[in-house]
């Protein structure tokens, strides 16, 4: 018993340094990884669909299938996991820790980098490393896919257009017969420069404590 | 004041000199005494001078020659006297306001309030001087039911939801602790700094600690008006903006509680607890009153907005008159007027931008920005008159102890709440910014007007009062004001963007809500994204069907998105005039081509499309002929006083795309001659083109650009088809009295459209139409073309094709 105790204390000082998570949200979401996964060392996709609040998301099937990508793993990984653990878990959560205070100016253009990362790896499922205009199409629908027919046939001008947005800003003289193979991970950037996305791409992480959690949805 | 002696003094509200003069003039003409001459012509602001001796001119005219006859010209001067002394100084408001722009170099030094404020003080220096008495123009009422409600709608309806909301604990500490704060900081510090005098016999010894508490409650509020007026010139980035903005909206209520509360107690001189409790309640019902009014209000607004499909000429008076209808509603039961205003805004404005015409939108945003600038202009022109009004009572120790203390406050109160709050915030404060924040607090005619409102006889200290309150306003309006911007530029503030939302940031703004909502409900729990989307999904259900007329209930917002910026581009291609210089949506060469992964192979530009042409060409070249002449069939039989053009959104969209397109095209033509068949740069598969295209039964899929093209032109199939000729090219009579070159589409006068006009009523009676070059076209005759045969063909198509410009110039008048 106290051996395990501290095998596990251990471990998550492990976690902490890879993640960057303080021990306490580890714990709360080991918790919850557990609940999930029904007391199994492992989740699987089901496990994840089964979730009732993510019924309405329309987006459902890729945030699912970004946790069972290795290319959020930080290895040098591509393919995709059928099961994964908590480590795994860990690491995608890990993606959407917010910056501090005490950031710098570097660290957080890396951190912006690598949640754009993950956005793009979101959008380019077959990663060769650019999203063609049918992944971009692909990721239009299903924003619109809670939207019924309407939204389909708009997507596909949506896409287009947004296709051809990044196209001119980023190569602005094509002559007629180049073609634009589809959007690389510096077009996205330079496309997206304006979301300020190290700052946005974020949520709360439960302390222990609950009472600063309360107080932080009125002031965040 | 000798002259004013007569029976037609009124002690009118908002008199001021220019209009005195006239008065005299009338009375000279009533009472035939033409020997005295008016006092106060010689001492008139220049704009009403020449008026004035014009109207004695007259004046005596009509008196030497009319005597007792029948008055041919009669001089009524107390029949229009309000509304045009208000006139007089809304047009004084607006010269000034026209002279400052003018004027180069000084806007960048100088910000506008300051300016204001120096010419109010000249003006009211000016009716001084003529010995006349300085109406009392920036009197409470005028100030808070006419000049305020504007402003606040104006800021309330473009107030950007998302940064508020994602912000509103930090505005709401700011706006509440904050403000009660400094109050009492402020009011209890002057208290004791008056109280330690021994020495000499003090009139300060005498002031109590309520009326100190009231001063400070009345002097601690950031103003709006004021925040507005300099805050709009630094361009700060949006976050800084909305705090301190949002932080002088919000702190009205506690503004209103705090003053009721001490005005009604200064009178008894004791505070008990319960006083205390009821008055947190009062600021409870205040505050969420005052939201729950508004919001009311801009619920019946917006569910009014549904059926003003059919007068659309008056939508945009809904939009004025219920936020009005919410403000004075608010104001009667002392509830935070400025709070219902901004809640009746927000809540009203997303509906009713569904549901009302694109000029209707145009309208109140035009009507908004008037009413506000007016107002901003007149509020600090008559806080320089009243400055040199009132009867001041100048203390040295008061007044800087009152500088000092209001500025200390706000730096101590930010920086204290900016450490709690920065424990909550994700994204925290840095020092910068709470020095903007801090630096950022002005005051401004709120606090004047309330001070005005003081009762004399329950205040002695009045007047000093006032003093102490414009000094502090004169004191954060110049000197900070004036210093904030080069402050902003030392700092190297972050700046606000400038550049326009493009559609992917739209996209991914979206995208990262619902990415956020599935990791919170993975992590499960419940914070801020997850509400927020149970909100947006419940309105998109139940709110926007209830509100919004016809299918734009069930639009998504990306989708409405896409629309808007659609709108907006082909709008800008028509405003800019004929495709002189293309807006930057589309500033490169890139096209749909571009980024089609099935293109056909492509063909050499001889023989590329050329086959195919002049079917598809003649086709296309009938179809716009015949647009202009069913467009101006509609203009002639059209007009009417109550509508403007029969639903101009629905039918105006399509026109654009079509126009926006020929620009394009005649764009490439002018820039090069090789591809210019084959670019149709617009995004070809608009929605509306769309639902267009599958109305007539067509298919959406990509087609090469040609047949694209066609299919585009005609997205009426009803539409009256031309006669087709049997013999070959048809000729068309196009006068093209403008010229294809794009600098002469503006020179177009209305002359020549009228006689367009009537040449296609002509050529519909004829159905005959007629093709012949141009003459007048500068795009395609560029020099040194090798191959002359191909050469001609193309120049014989470009020259074909009528361009926009005729359809152009033609609708010009009607869009907006």
């Amino acid at each position: 018993m106290g051996a395990s105790q501290t095998r596990s204390a251990h471990k998550y000082q492990d976690l902490v340094d890879r993640t960057g998570f303080s021990v306490e949200q580890i714990k709360n979401l080991h918790k919850r990884f557990r609940h999930l996964s029904g007391n199994e060392e492992t989740i699987s996709k089901e496990n994840l669909d089964r979730i009732p609040a993510l019924a309405n998301n329309p987006i459902k099937k890729q945030i699912v299938d970004a946790f069972f990508d290795k290319r959020n793993q930080h290895q040098d990984e591509v393919g995709s996991f059928e099961e994964i653990g908590f480590e795994q878990f860990l690491m995608v959560m890990s993606h959407f820790r917010p910056p501090t205070l005490k950031t710098t100016e570097d660290e957080k253009e890396a951190l912006r980098k690598e949640k754009l990362r993950f956005l793009f790896n979101m959008h380019d499922t077959d990663n060769d490393g650019t999203i063609t205009l049918e992944e971009y199409r692909k990721v239009v629908e299903e924003l619109l896919s809670k939207s019924g027919a309407m939204g389909l046939e708009a997507a596909k001008a949506i896409a287009d257009a947004a296709m051809l947005e990044v196209a001119s800003t980023n190569v602005p003289h094509m002559a007629p017969d180049d073609f634009y193979e589809g959007i690389t991970f510096e077009h996205f950037e330079q496309i997206l420069k304006g979301l300020e996305m190290e700052s946005r791409m974020h949520i709360r992480f439960l302390d222990v404590d609950t009472t600063t959690m309360r107080c932080g949805k009125s002031t965040s | 004041m000798p002259s004013r002696a007569g029976p037609h003094s009124p002690a009118g509200v908002g008199k001021s000199l220019p209009e005195r003069g006239l008065l005299l003039l009338l009375m000279v003409f009533v009472f035939l005494e033409g020997s005295v001459l008016p006092l106060g012509a010689a001492s008139s602001p220049d704009i009403s001078h020449k008026e004035n001796v014009d109207n004695h001119q007259v004046a005596a005219v009509v008196h030497n020659n009319t005597k007792k006859a029948f008055p041919v010209l009669d001089l009524d001067y107390k029949h229009v006297q309000t509304p045009f002394e208000i006139s007089l100084w809304v047009l004084l408001a607006s010269l000034m306001k026209l002279g400052f722009h003018l004027i180069p170099r000084l806007s960048g030094i100088v910000p506008e309030s300051c300016l204001l404020i120096t010419v109010g003080l000249l003006v009211g220096g000016l009716i001084k001087l003529a010995g006349e008495q300085v109406p009392p123009v920036l009197d409470s009422r005028l100030f808070f039911l006419c000049l305020l409600p504007p402003i606040i709608l104006d800021a309330g309806y473009f107030l950007p939801i998302r940064a508020f909301m994602d912000n509103l604990g930090t505005i709401l500490m700011f706006a509440v602790v904050g403000t009660l704060w400094n109050a009492f900081f402020i009011g209890g510090l002057l208290y004791a700094v008056c109280q330690i005098q021994p020495a000499n016999p003090n009139p300060l010894h005498t002031l109590e600690l309520l009326p100190c508490l009231l001063f400070g409650s009345i002097v601690s509020a950031v103003d709006p008006v004021a925040v507005l007026a300099v805050f709009e010139e630094i361009h700060i980035n949006e976050l800084l903006h909305i705090l301190v903005f949002g932080e002088s909206l919000l702190n009205d209520a506690v503004t209103v509680v705090l003053y009721h509360l001490f005005e009604e107690y200064s009178g008894q001189g004791t505070v008990t607890v319960m006083d205390c409790f009821l008055g947190v309640l009062s600021f409870l019902v205040v505050a969420l009153g005052g939201v729950l009014v508004g919001a009311i209000y801009g619920i019946l607004a917006a569910f009014t907005s549904r059926f003003a499909s059919h007068t659309r000429v008056i939508e945009p008076l809904f939009v004025f008159v219920y936020s009005y209808m919410a403000y004075l509603s608010a104001e009667m039961f002392h509830l935070s007027g400025i709070m219902a205003l901004i809640a009746c805004g927000a809540v009203m404005r997303p509906y009713v931008e569904a549901n009302i015409s694109h000029k209707s939108h145009t309208t109140i945003k035009y009507f908004l920005k008037m009413w506000s600038s007016v107002s901003e202009t007149l509020i600090f022109i008559f806080l320089g008159v009243a400055t040199v009004d009132g009867p001041h009572a100048w203390n040295w120790t008061f007044v800087t102890v009152t500088v000092i203390l209001c500025l200390v406050a706000r730096v101590i109160g930010v920086i204290g709440l900016t450490y709690v709050i920065n424990q909550f915030r994700i994204v925290k404060l840095t020092t910068k910014d709470q020095f903007i924040i801090a630096y950022g607090g002005l005051r401004g005619a709120i606090a004047f007007s309330l001070g005005f409102l003081l009762d004399k006889n329950h205040f002695p200290m009045r007047e000093m009062f006032l003093t102490a309150i414009i000094t502090v306003i004169f004191f954060t309006v110049f000197v900070q004001g004036m210093t904030i911007k080069p402050l902003v530029e030392l700092l190297a503030v972050k700046k606000k963007q400038e550049a326009k939302r493009s559609i992917n940031e739209e996209i991914h703004t979206q995208f990262l809500d619902h990415l956020l909502t599935g990791i919170e409900d993975i992590c499960g729990h419940y914070g801020h994204h997850h509400w927020k989307d149970k909100l947006n999904r419940f309105n998109k259900k139940y709110v926007k069907k209830c509100l919004i007329a016809g299918e734009r209930s069930r639009e998504p917002q990306l989708i409405a998105f896409y629309h808007k910026m659609e709108m907006k581009q082909a709008i800008e291609l028509v405003e800019s005039g004929g495709g002189v210089n293309l807006p930057s949506a589309v500033p490169s060469t890139v096209s749909m081509q571009n980024i089609q992964p099935k293109k056909p192979p492509p063909a050499k530009p001889a023989e590329r499309a050329l086959p195919q042409l002049p079917r598809g060409r003649e086709e296309e070249i009938r179809n716009i002929l015949r647009g202009n002449l069913q467009r101006t069939r509609q203009r002639l039989r059209s007009y009417n006083r109550h509508t403007l053009v029969a639903d101009p959104y629905e039918d105006g969209f399509g026109d654009f795309l079509l126009k926006k397109q020929k620009m394009i095209e005649l764009e490439k033509k002018i820039k090069d001659m090789n591809n210019y068949l084959t670019v149709p740069a617009a995004p070809p598969d608009s929605p509306t083109m769309c639902r267009a295209r599958l109305a007539s039964g067509k298919d959406s899929d990509f087609k090469p650009a040609q047949q694209q093209k066609g299919s585009k032109i005609c997205p009426d199939p009803q539409a009256y088809r031309g006669k087709p000729d049997s013999d070959n090219v048809p000729t068309i009579h196009v006068d093209l009295a403008s010229p294809q070159s794009p600098d002469s589409v503006n020179m177009m006068d209305e002359f020549r459209r009228a006689g367009q006009q009537q040449k296609h009523q002509q050529q519909e009676e004829n159905q005959g139409l007629m093709m012949k070059p141009p003459s007048g076209q500068s795009g395609p005759k560029k020099p040194g073309e090798a191959d002359s045969d191909r050469d001609q063909q193309k120049l014989t198509r470009c020259l074909s094709d009528p361009g926009p410009s005729a359809d152009e110039d033609e609708d010009e008048p009607f869009l907006p």
